[in-house]
């Protein structure tokens, strides 16, 4: 009573078809299926958002999100949001600003503050820190993430 | 964990819903946003033989005005609600709980039915819904029934839900020019469940006095708190320091919150006694709020 299910997606641009288990989140598809290792699966149930991806040009926890849910979905990861450049200066903030620590919680932080770029541009120091309350960071090096946030958001404008 | 194993299949009409449910009886579960239900496979407190996806039924989305009513479609994402026109016009209430609800990634999937559903007691919605008096839309393979909501929520994650039932639909009635409602409450960190809430819909005359006042709190019990006490307290009388004092006063008579993990009793209950007055302030002039 648990027949895979056939999925064809788009995922960082590229369409990929698959057959997967029911109980395959989302993240363990993109890591252990595609070999995108990018995202991280932290808690896996949703709480620290380390898996923060995008689907359907919207942020999602990817360890509450069914694989066999997203035939027809458009998914976007740390490796696609690199390869295009989007975030280019936020990576370059983050690695100026020291805001990657043990680096754990980056992709979804990255994930997260993109958002932020696409949807929030006169986001303040307090919106950005609302906007990023759902991915953890155990090193807590909030102040160098939000003032890569900042400072992107700053040089953009 | 790891979820348990289960079949998923996706439902395109209510009619298959009924079907699968015929089928599967209690192993089939409706799973809409998932962002409670999943999170709860992985603790492995549930363990359902299927997973019915029911997020592309047509029927159960949408948001409308219907024969003086604002009907929102049980699919409703948290986001959307958030930036819905017709919900910032007749509901503003639920538009202003949403920056409360959990988180952004989670808001875009989460929905309104599901919320309610779960009816967890320190949960947004279940409180709004009941200050605004609002019907829930229900159905099952036997046909369609309204349930008042402030008649839904029945105990802890308890509601009057019967078996194979979901939401289909919340409506809420459109409220006159002399309706006020406010959101308020404390959480230790932005996103967390609260530790008490209240969500409060009155009518203010143009002497301010209070009419059919509904305090509704939460994160104080087994779920939404109705304030009957307190709300008797403001009926008729002109909103001021002394009769927000009095609503305060008679909030012992209504609430009995029990301790938990923040704090015992005494100290729930002094949180809903300044939430009351935060929430009620903000329906006073400037003027009198800074004297």
């Amino acid at each position: 009573m648990s027949q895979r299910v056939e999925i064809t997606l788009r995922v960082n641009g590229e369409r990929v078809s698959r057959s997967v288990e029911p109980r395959r989140h989302l993240i363990d598809f993109l890591r252990l299926d595609l070999g995108l290792t990018g995202s991280h699966a932290g808690c896996e149930h949703g709480v620290c958002g380390a898996c923060t991806v995008r689907v359907d040009d919207e942020i999602v926890r990817g360890c509450l999100v069914l694989a066999a849910s997203l035939d027809g979905a458009e998914v976007t990861t740390i490796e696609g949001l690199t390869e295009s450049g989007e975030v280019a200066d936020l990576q370059a903030a983050f690695v100026a600003r020291n805001a990657a620590q043990c680096g754990f919680c980056t992709p979804g932080m990255v994930m997260a503050a993109a958002d932020i770029l696409r949807h929030h541009q006169d986001a303040d120091r307090t919106a950005i820190r609302e906007h990023l309350s759902g991915n953890y960071c155990r090193c807590t090096g909030y102040q160098a993430i939000v003032d890569a946030v900042a400072e992107t958001l700053e040089s953009r404008r | 964990m790891k979820w348990p194993a289960f079949a998923y299949v996706r439902a395109s009409t209510l009619d298959e819903v009924w079907r699968l449910q015929a089928q599967h009886g209690e192993g089939a579960r409706v799973l809409a946003g998932g962002q409670t239900l999943l999170a709860t496979l992985a603790f492995r407190l549930s363990e359902p033989d299927v997973l019915v996806d029911i997020t592309r039924i047509a029927a159960l989305r949408g948001i409308s005005v219907q024969g003086g009513r604002l009907r929102i479609g049980a699919l409703t994402r948290h986001a959307e609600l958030g930036r819905d026109p017709l919900v910032a016009q007749h509901a503003k209430l639920l538009a202003e709980a949403v920056p409360f609800i959990a988180h952004p990634a989670i808001r875009n999937r989460g929905t309104i039915g599901g919320s309610l559903a779960y009816a967890d007691p320190a949960a947004e919605l279940p409180s709004c819904v009941v200050a605004l008096d609002a019907t829930l839309v229900l159905v099952s393979a036997r046909g369609e029934r309204r349930v008042a909501t402030r008649d839904f929520f029945t105990g802890l994650l308890q509601t009057a839900l019967e078996p194979g039932e979901l939401i289909a639909a919340i409506e809420v009635p459109l409220p006159d020019a002399s309706r006020r409602s406010a959101i308020v409450e404390v959480a230790r960190r932005s996103g967390d469940y609260a530790m008490a809430g209240l969500a409060v819909a009155l009518s203010l005359d143009t002497g301010m006095r209070v009419s059919a006042p509904r305090l509704v709190y939460f994160g104080v019990g087994n779920g939404p708190v109705s304030a009957a006490r307190a709300a008797a307290a403001l009926e008729g009388r002109a909103l001021g320091a002394e009769s927000i004092a009095a609503a305060q006063a008679a909030l012992a008579g209504d609430l009995d919150p029990p301790a938990d993990l923040h704090g015992p009793p005494a100290m729930k209950l002094h949180l809903a006694r300044v939430l009351t007055a935060r929430a009620l302030q903000r329906f006073l002039p400037a003027t009198e709020i800074a004297a």
